[in-house]
């Protein structure tokens, strides 16, 4: 859907200015603040340090308005190199806009250009707000099953 | 999670009405695309209607009119009209009477067990019917003719 009557919206790679609303966006979207983990993966992923992993930010003329990390890797699980998307996250007021569309092609344009041909992420199956959106992306079940299990002390 | 005949019906159906938006459609048109009974497809129209997903058409070439949002119904909101999803499941009985067999695993215990698995699988199968809606089935669609 496109944005209407606002500003455009452009997608680049985070820098470390774009860090504090990239807490408050995840803070107000998982009702938790946790600079530390932010501050590591924008050690990690940030201004483009290693070519595989990307965290990128999509801003408007005033602020960030979403935020999306993902890294290609290597026969993890035994499967060929592919892209994983791990996190993605739009404030709620500039949802429907087609934010979290754009924040997803970027990484997957990222992704085509290091030669990879398909993009996993993993869900929590009670969140039907992401799982939706990535379905309408037109992702399907992966040939996976996420296990877990309590360690005992 | 097996859909009964006449979920399937309904999810059939209120994708051909969704997939033409502001169209009438007859039932017995789609009764005969999707070989479904006339007759049983009326039931699950009416249903359909009652649940505000359609609006009956009356007069000549009467039929339904798809009223509902694609983009928010999800094919769990359609299989709920027709299926109890939330039953008790099989799962989750504690073993009380697990003294009773001491030699081996007691029935109620293997009852618990097996019903946990089938629990899990429905768990997942509702979180996929509940992350997909009427408008990513119809992308699907699309993209499969391609």
């Amino acid at each position: 859907m496109a944005r209407s009557g606002r500003d455009p919206v452009r997608v680049r790679s985070a820098q470390p200015r774009d860090l504090g609303e990239v807490i408050a966006i995840d803070a107000g979207i998982t009702g938790m603040r946790k600079p530390e983990y932010w501050g590591e993966i924008l050690q990690r992923y940030g201004s483009g340090r290693r070519r595989q992993r990307f965290f990128l930010v999509a801003e408007d003329a005033s602020r960030v308005e979403g935020f999306a990390i993902g890294e290609v890797r290597d026969w993890e699980y035994g499967m060929p190199p592919c892209g994983w998307v791990f996190a993605i996250g739009v404030r709620p007021d500039a949802r429907l806009e087609g934010i979290g569309t754009r924040l997803l092609e970027a990484i997957c344009q990222g992704f085509r250009r290091l030669g990879v041909t398909q993009v996993r992420t993993i869900l929590a199956r009670d969140n039907p707000l992401i799982l939706s959106f990535f379905r309408s992306q037109g992702m399907m079940a992966a040939p996976f099953i996420a296990l877990e299990k309590d360690l005992e002390p | 999670m097996k859909l009964q005949k006449n979920t399937l019906a309904a999810l059939y159906s209120v994708l051909e009405f969704a997939a033409h938006p502001g169209e009438q459609r007859s039932a017995a048109g789609i009764a005969r695309q999707y070989r479904i009974s006339p007759h049983h497809l009326a039931k699950v129209l009416r249903a359909l209607g009652r649940a505000g997903l359609l609006e009956s058409v009356r007069g000549v070439g009467g039929g339904y009119r798809f009223t509902g949002n694609a983009k928010r119904l999800t094919l769990m909101n359609v299989i709920e009209l027709f299926e109890d999803i939330n039953a008790a499941r099989r799962g989750g009985r504690r073993a009380a009477r697990r003294e009773l067999e001491p030699a081996g695993v007691a029935p109620i215990e293997v009852e618990d067990a097996v019903g946990v698995v089938l629990a899990e699988i429905d768990e997942i199968a509702k979180a996929t019917f509940s992350s997909i809606t009427l408008d990513t089935m119809l992308k699907l669609v699309a993209r499969r003719r391609r």
